[in-house]
């Protein structure tokens, strides 16, 4: 078998007492779209801070594309070509959104071709009307397209979304699954999403995380009718 | 045998100032979240708090021991409620009106009591140790600082103040879901924080004499204390000046006083860039 | 496109008047203004190095003085030693620039927070007050230079035409030196904050962990920053130690760090001409009521005329009232105007965007 685009072994974070995401195998293969799904608390945020580097492993390894980044840099990781939206915006706040991209499209471009990337990259992201305006003045969904077109600058090889359908109207949503499979024909993604309707439209493969650990792992359809997903999913989510 | 007493009595003094000197910043620090430049400043009013009210006759031990604390600690609510306060979560912000206040007060101590040094006699004499004498007033400084952590640690431990102070330091909307009023928390602790600071100026004028910028020798060597020693102000300030205390004796004696100094300000540095969390950031974690 | 166009404006308007200034001052000036002027333009420099490190780079640093003094002392030993001061003069842009070097790399490698690093230049500031203090004694020399401790070194000779020894740099000189560098300075700096480079770091300033997840290493940007930094505090540093024949400690100490992080706090951080005239504003002050004080006055002039009370004063107002400082205030001020008078003409350009979340 070919050597999968990312694999975790035995990855586990704890803080102090709290096992946050507890001995996770994982494997993604090459331009795979795999959705996470899991209740509130669940890890999924916290294994993606190990994935891009933001958190150092308590133990355990990952791997991208056989080689063991758990102890490099976040910027390190960026380099190798993994892009992440995280759950809260994270944005330039304080720039134009022409400047965002820029500062994104700049680190793969050189200065003269990257003003050409920047206009692309606004049309595709519909900001275009937008671009001169500083992106903290932005309603929130449009910040999450900012940081969408930031990590697409980049052009990474995986793409980890983290809540990207959040705070979205509806027809924004549909949007943006539209463009998540667009995404795919080029790239790997993982999408951690809550809204239902979204991972309908998105996703074929399931990882259901539960308390720090890996629950159950399949087609979406037999995800969304497994009882026990129901139980600790669903069903609490219903209950609150 | 003697000599080693004497550098004993010596690096226990050193700690002792130093303990005392810092934790008035710590209880600010560790409770509010507040890096207080003018903490100097602070030490400074407290020493010329004593030394106004001797010379109009007062008794020395009352001076330093009570009107000190109580004029610096009014000052000190004073200040929380007039430019403190509106700083709340802006710790960059807070640290420069904080100095601000310090050269403010810098302005208008020599104004008021000229560029001079002036000082008080240290009361109680000396004593013999074999061959060597030392004053009786170092050992009252060690007494005032232990008497100092072990008051703090007894209301932490025992009253409601102190139940309210650690929990705030864990969690700093606990005082607000103990249904207190945060205002007045923040006010009392700053009050606190800056009475502690004046007693510190004031039990050290008579050593080191007072000056409109001794705040600035002061600073620096409680700050890297409070910060060297990490969140829990008892056991943070207390192990910091352990630590602290003792490189800065033993250069001393090795060198010179001023390397002394120097040895600890570096000693402070490296120790920040090991333990960015500060002592009980990384041991002593449960400590008060 | 309307900003860009106000930048041009802005920068021919800066180098128009800087230019005036620095040819007409000195037909026009006394010969002691003249001399005044001098310490506002090298002053002005030590402002920039700040507006860089802090207002651009969102560096905290409380110990900008560190590199102004080793820039000052490292000229005035070596000017010493060497007596042509081409050399002096490198080292004292060379040797605070790899001091700060190594002080970044400590702290930014070691992932220090903002507040920490307040307090460790801070505290290195000290430490260097402190050792330059007690180095009073003869056997405190370098080559031949003595260090005199809190004495300081008196008759430090000048700058001279490079290569010529026996072409010193005459008051006026100075003066053109000082106010051509001040403008070198300015747009360089603006030039190198439109470079990409410039841009990076205030994005890492923005949101550093969105740098880091782009792919760019904070911790080399900072590192570069402050270094050029303390280049340029140091460069100020050596002009001071020529204008005045004379250095000692007190250029390390508090004061004169917390004056220098007035003046950028009072201009603005993020500008560059905000702490140019935060710097030059704040020193007529200062002089002028040090100036008018009178001897054997009563307190309250003495007060008056006590610059920490007044620069106190001026730090708490500012960060109370107006924290962004003077330049930025006065463009937003300027833009709500322009938008005020724009508004019937052009009513809203950009229909409905904020109104969706
Ligand atoms: N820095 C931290 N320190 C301590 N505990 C943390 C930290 N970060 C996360 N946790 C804890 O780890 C657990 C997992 O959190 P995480 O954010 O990964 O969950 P999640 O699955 O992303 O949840 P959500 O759907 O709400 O975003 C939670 O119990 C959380 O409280
Ligand atoms: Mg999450």
């Amino acid at each position: 078998m070919a050597v999968p685009l990312l694999e975790t072994r035995d990855l586990t974070m704890h803080f102090g007492g709290v096992r946050a995401v507890h001995n996770v195998n994982f494997t993604l293969a090459e331009g795979e779209l795999r959705c996470l799904i899991g209740p509130n608390g669940a890890g999924k945020s916290t294994f993606f801070k190990m994935l891009t580097g933001q958190l150092e492993p308590s133990h355990g390894r990952v791997l991208f594309r056989g080689r063991d980044i758990s102890h490099a840099h976040a910027h390190e990781i960026a380099r190798l070509g993994i892009g992440i939206k995280t759950q809260v915006p994270n944005v330039f706040d304080g720039l134009s959104v022409r400047e965002n991209i820029w500062l994104a499209a700049s680190r793969i471009h050189s200065v003269r071709h990257a003003n050409g990337v920047v206009d692309e990259m606004l049309a595709r992201i519909g900001l275009i009307p937008a671009a001169d305006r500083l992106v903290g003045q932005l309603a929130h969904g449009q910040r999450q397209w900012v940081e969408l077109g930031i990590v697409l600058s980049t052009d990474p090889v995986l793409i980890l979304l983290d809540e990207p359908a959040a705070g979205m109207t509806h027809e924004e949503v549909q949007k943006t699954a539209e463009l998540v499979r667009e995404i795919n024909r080029t790239k790997a993604l993982i999408v951690v999403e809550h809204d239902m309707q979204f991972i309908r439209m998105i996703a074929k493969q399931v990882t259901v995380f539960n308390q720090g650990r890996v629950l159950v792992e399949d087609a979406v359809e037999d995800i969304l009718r497994n009882p026990l997903v129901r139980d600790i999913y669903l069903g609490k989510q219903a209950a609150a | 045998m003697d000599l080693v007493v004497l550098v004993a009595i010596q690096v226990l003094y050193a700690i002792a100032s130093l303990a005392l000197i810092s934790v008035g910043l710590a209880i600010i620090f560790g409770m509010m979240r507040v890096i207080n430049l003018a903490h100097g400043e602070f030490l400074m009013l407290g020493g010329y708090a004593a030394i106004v009210a001797t010379s109009n006759g007062m008794s020395i031990w009352l001076a330093m021991l009570v009107v000190a604390p109580i004029v610096v600690g009014i000052i000190g609510v004073i200040v929380e409620r007039t430019i403190i306060r509106f700083l709340y979560g802006r710790m960059i912000d807070t640290m420069l009106a904080t100095w601000g206040l310090s050269l403010f007060l810098v302005g208008l101590t020599t104004a008021m009591f000229g560029n001079t040094t002036v000082g008080i006699s240290a009361p109680l004499g000396s004593f013999q140790i074999g061959a060597y004498r030392t004053s009786v007033y170092t050992l009252f400084v060690i007494a005032v600082a232990t008497g100092v952590l072990a008051g703090i640690y007894a209301v932490m431990r025992w009253t409601r103040l102190g139940l309210l102070a650690r929990g705030t330091m864990q969690n700093a909307n606990m005082a607000a879901a103990l249904g207190v009023n945060p205002p007045r928390v923040y006010a009392i602790t700053f009050g606190v924080g800056a009475a502690l600071s004046g007693l510190a100026g004031a039990v050290l004028a008579p050593v080191s004499g007072v000056f409109p910028t001794i705040g600035v020798a002061y600073v620096a060597k409680s700050f890297i204390t409070v910060i060297g020693g990490g969140a829990a102000i008892l056991s943070g300030t207390a192990s910091a000046s352990v630590l602290f205390g003792t490189i800065n004796q033993i250069a001393t004696f090795a060198t010179t006083p001023v390397f002394g100094e120097v040895a600890l300000l570096a000693a402070a540095i490296v120790l920040i860039r090991l333990l960015p969390q500060g002592i009980t950031g990384r041991f002593f974690r449960r400590g008060l | 496109m309307n900003d860009r166009a106000l930048n041009v404006i802005g920068l021919a308007l800066v180098g128009v008047v800087g230019a005036a200034f620095l040819i007409l001052t000195p037909r026009f000036a006394e010969l002691d203004a003249v001399l005044e002027l001098t310490v506002f333009m090298i002053m002005a420099i030590l402002a920039l190095s700040l507006a860089l490190v802090w207002g651009y780079g969102g560096i905290l640093c409380f110990g900008q003085s560190a590199f102004f003094g080793l820039g000052a002392y490292t000229y005035a030993i070596a000017m010493f030693n060497i007596g042509e001061s081409t050399g002096p003069l490198l080292l004292a842009i060379g040797l605070p620039a790899a001091f700060a070097a190594l002080l970044g790399y400590f702290m930014f490698y070691g992932r220090i927070s903002d507040v920490y690093l307040g307090v460790i230049t801070l505290t290195v500031t000290l430490i260097l007050f402190n050792s330059v203090n007690s180095t009073a004694g003869p056997e405190f020399h370098i080559g031949v230079a003595r260090l005199g401790g809190f004495n300081g070194i008196p008759g430090i000779p000048p700058l001279n035409i490079p290569g010529n020894k026996a072409a010193p740099v005459d008051l006026e000189g100075m003066f053109y030196l000082a106010t051509a560098s001040l403008l070198a300075t300015y747009f360089g700096l603006r030039w190198l904050l439109a470079s990409r480079f410039g841009r990076i770091i205030v994005g890492i300033r923005e949101n550093e962990r969105r740098a880091e997840l782009l792919g760019y290493d904070p911790r080399v940007y900072k590192l570069a920053t402050f270094t050029v930094g303390g280049a340029l505090a140091g460069f100020a540093g050596c002009l001071f130690a020529n204008w005045g024949a004379f250095v000692s400690p007190t250029i390390f100490g508090l004061a004169q760090s917390a004056q220098i992080i007035i003046w950028v706090i009072v201009g603005g951080r993020g500008t560059l001409i905000g702490p140019i005239v935060g710097c030059i504003g704040i020193q007529w002050l200062t002089t002028a009521l040090g100036a008018n004080q009178p001897s054997g006055s009563d307190w309250m002039t003495n007060l008056m005329a006590n610059a920490p009370f007044i620069l106190g004063i001026i730090l708490v107002a500012f960060v109370l009232l107006v924290p962004r400082g003077l330049v930025p205030t006065l463009g937003d001020i300027g833009h709500w105007l322009l938008r005020l008078r724009a508004r019937p003409a052009a009513p809203s350009l950009k229909p409905k965007q904020a109104e969706e979340g």
